[in-house]
């Protein structure tokens, strides 16, 4: 009884927030509403004898994976999508129905195959933690080092991508003399760094061309 | 059923009674009077004795102070932010146990509010929840500077995060346990019979974990965030009255969860060398019932190792001087991930050998 | 006792709730965290397929989904920021150099 409560509830919240997440016009809303769902999803995780999955569920994705979201969003002042550019109706009616579609097919199946199962009481193996330890580095050790020269290699992909562009060549500095020197227009720098137009007249460019 | 539900209420109401009653306003308190020791001045003491009505005007001057809301500022969020900082902070307090389990009227009662199992790390999850409200502090306000601050805050509470939670890990690797009560009966009968604190065997990962705790809630050496000479007052800049009332209060919410933390994870928490179960049994030989002495006894000594650690963080915030952003992320990179790293795995391979 | 075809509907529900957020919206950052619904959604019915059968491996895989998924935001929006340096924009309908 209590459990259909808290299903009922936390179902609900997930469902509404991720409406929000799709719905939304600012990108901060949407991002604040995926953390609403992606804890009522650990609610239901919980429920569903994975307190362990919940709790990580908590810790990495709401705790580090959107704050990273919320980050890039504030660092790219990234706003309100503009009204009048929205896609058409007829291609968002097309995304609906397809999605629609997709739905039915999948829930018809799922009821089908286990529309009034009733579910064996929560087993105790399945909701320890040795179990899943044991498991996790006995049958799937590969892939978990696998897993985790994956998130090496996105690290180094990650610092790489948004590294800010240094200048080749070092500015090396003027001397007093040469200073005291200069014309008008000259700046005196020992060596020469190579020509660095910078975004907006690089991206100015490539867009004249494109367009 | 009803039994357990009134039980926990219980449990819950007591805890949420001493955080918000008594510990906020004593932490004001200390704070005021903790600085001005060391600075060798007398601080409050108009108001009563020892201006111990400090808090009480404090918490008048919130009440009536004018609520200002800046006027660009995106109202949902604006509002939002406050609440986002005061739930995490007082939702884990939940995990932490003040005794073990007792009998009362046939039951077995476990004197921690929720003995989850996977306890530990469903207090570091929401714990980590406590970025959010920096963020969006930052972000509502309409103020670059809050911005800033707010940014920079959360940079530095996830970078944090890494070094506490392997901190964490190295404890948890000779328990075996996630649950915090498996934490203080370990280290009931580490060693000697009577037990020994993990703080022992484990002085680096202590160390980490405090540094960490620090960080965590913006506290000098690491409160640049929001630091009252840099950005104005960071991400709280626009907050005035209540709000940011609301924001001071889950500070130290914040600060007493995780003392409390550090003393279940390192000072056997509401255990202290058989001594409180003794004492406990002994009085409820005279009269009363075992299991409500053990509960004051064990919460008593929880609070007392607590205000140790809130002590200290007073004592170390007047101290020193604030760490500047980039030196605070060097720290917590370069230092005390690799650190904790190594701490993980000199404590697996002493587990291993049988030392632990 | 909640049958588990709930849980399994309401997952095909959040994913089809995120593809058409995927499909629709023009904000990379959305259409970003529409993904990231879908992906929850599997791990939600990868749970309770764990639960019906009562075999960790669900468990497993939704604990290697996550760090796959963690993987993929931090580049992804790497990504993003590494565009937005040279496009100005985040509109997806905008960063079409390489169309015809």
């Amino acid at each position: 009884m209590i459990e259909v409560a808290i299903f009922a509830i936390f179902a609900a919240l997930a469902l509404a927030s991720a409406l929000v997440v799709v719905l939304h016009r600012n990108p901060v809303y949407s991002t604040m509403s995926l953390v609403v769902t992606l804890i009522s999803l650990a609610v239901l995780f919980v429920l569903l004898g994975a307190p362990f999955i919940a709790a990580l569920q908590v810790l990495i994705y709401t705790g580090a994976i959107v704050v990273l979201f919320l980050f890039v969003v504030m660092l790219l002042n990234i706003g309100r999508e503009e009204i009048g550019e929205q896609r058409g109706l007829v291609q968002k009616g097309a995304a609906v129905v397809g999605a629609g579609a997709l739905l039915v097919i999948v829930g018809l199946s799922y009821m089908e195959g286990y529309g009034g199962a009733e579910l064996a009481p929560l087993d105790e193996e399945l909701v320890s933690l040795t179990g899943l330890a044991a498991e996790l580095f006995g049958r799937y050790l590969l892939t978990f080092e696998l897993v985790g020269l994956l998130l090496l290699v996105a690290v180094i992909a990650a610092t790489v991508l948004a590294a800010r562009e240094r200048p080749a060549v070092p500015t090396v500095g003027r001397d007093l003399a040469t200073a005291a020197t200069l014309e008008p227009g000259e700046d005196g720098l020992v060596s020469e760094r190579p020509d660095d137009e910078g975004d907006l007249a690089g991206s100015a460019g490539v867009a004249g061309g494109a367009g | 059923m009803l039994f357990d539900l009134g039980a926990t209420a219980v449990k819950l109401g007591i805890f949420l009674g001493i955080l918000l009653g008594a510990i906020a306003p004593v932490m004001v308190w200390v704070e005021r009077r903790g600085s001005a020791l060391i600075q060798d001045r007398p601080g409050p003491n108009r108001l009563g004795p020892w201006g111990l009505l400090q808090p009480a005007a404090d918490a008048l001057k919130f009440f009536f102070k004018e609520d200002v809301t800046p006027s660009l500022a995106d109202r949902p969020l604006y509002l939002a932010a406050p609440v986002l900082a005061v739930l995490p902070a007082l939702t884990t307090f939940v995990f932490i146990p003040f005794g073990p389990t007792v009998e009362v009227a046939g039951r077995a009662v476990p004197l921690v509010v929720s003995d989850a199992s996977a306890g530990v790390l469903l207090f570091l999850a929401i714990a980590s929840l406590g970025v959010y409200s920096l963020v969006i502090a930052g972000y509502a306000s309409n103020n670059k500077y809050s911005l800033i601050g707010g940014l920079r805050a959360s940079a530095q509470l996830i970078s944090y995060e890494l070094a506490m939670t392997l901190a964490v890990v190295a404890v948890l690797i000779p328990v075996g346990s996630f649950r915090l009560t498996e934490v203080v009966a370990y280290q009931r009968e580490l060693w000697t019979p009577f037990g020994m604190w993990n703080v022992v065997p484990q002085l680096v990962g202590f160390f980490i974990f405090m540094v960490a705790a620090f960080a965590e809630t913006n506290r000098l050496p690491f409160d640049l965030p929001e630091a009252e000479s840099e950005l104005i007052a960071g991400f709280h800049t626009e907050y005035s009255a209540m709000r940011f009332a609301a924001f001071f209060m889950s500070e130290y919410i914040a600060m007493t969860t995780l003392s409390a933390l550090a003393a279940t994870l390192f000072f056997g928490g509401w255990s202290f060398f058989g001594l409180v179960e003794g004492a406990a049994r002994t009085v409820a030989g005279w009269f009363g019932p075992f299991w409500l002495w053990m509960g004051l006894f064990g919460l008593g000594t929880l609070l007392l190792k607590t205000v140790c650690f809130l002590g200290l963080f007073v004592w170390v915030r007047w101290t020193f001087p604030r760490f500047r952003y980039d030196q605070l992320m060097r720290l917590g990179w370069k230092v005390l991930l690799p650190l904790a790293l190594a701490n993980v795995i000199v404590v697996a391979a002493a587990t291993l050998a049988g030392w632990l | 006792m909640v049958p588990i075809a709930w849980y399994l509907l309401l997952a095909a529900l959040l994913f089809a709730i995120g593809t058409v957020g995927a499909l629709t919206r023009r904000n990379g950052i959305t259409i970003f965290l529409s993904i990231e619904l879908m992906l929850n959604s599997v791990n939600l019915t990868l749970v309770s397929y764990s639960r019906l059968l009562d075999d960790r491996t669900g468990q497993l895989v939704v604990f290697f989904v996550l760090a796959v998924a963690a993987a993929e935001a931090a580049v992804g929006l790497a990504l993003f920021i590494a565009v937005y340096r040279h496009r100005r924009t985040i509109d997806l309908d905008r960063v079409n150099l390489l169309r015809w």
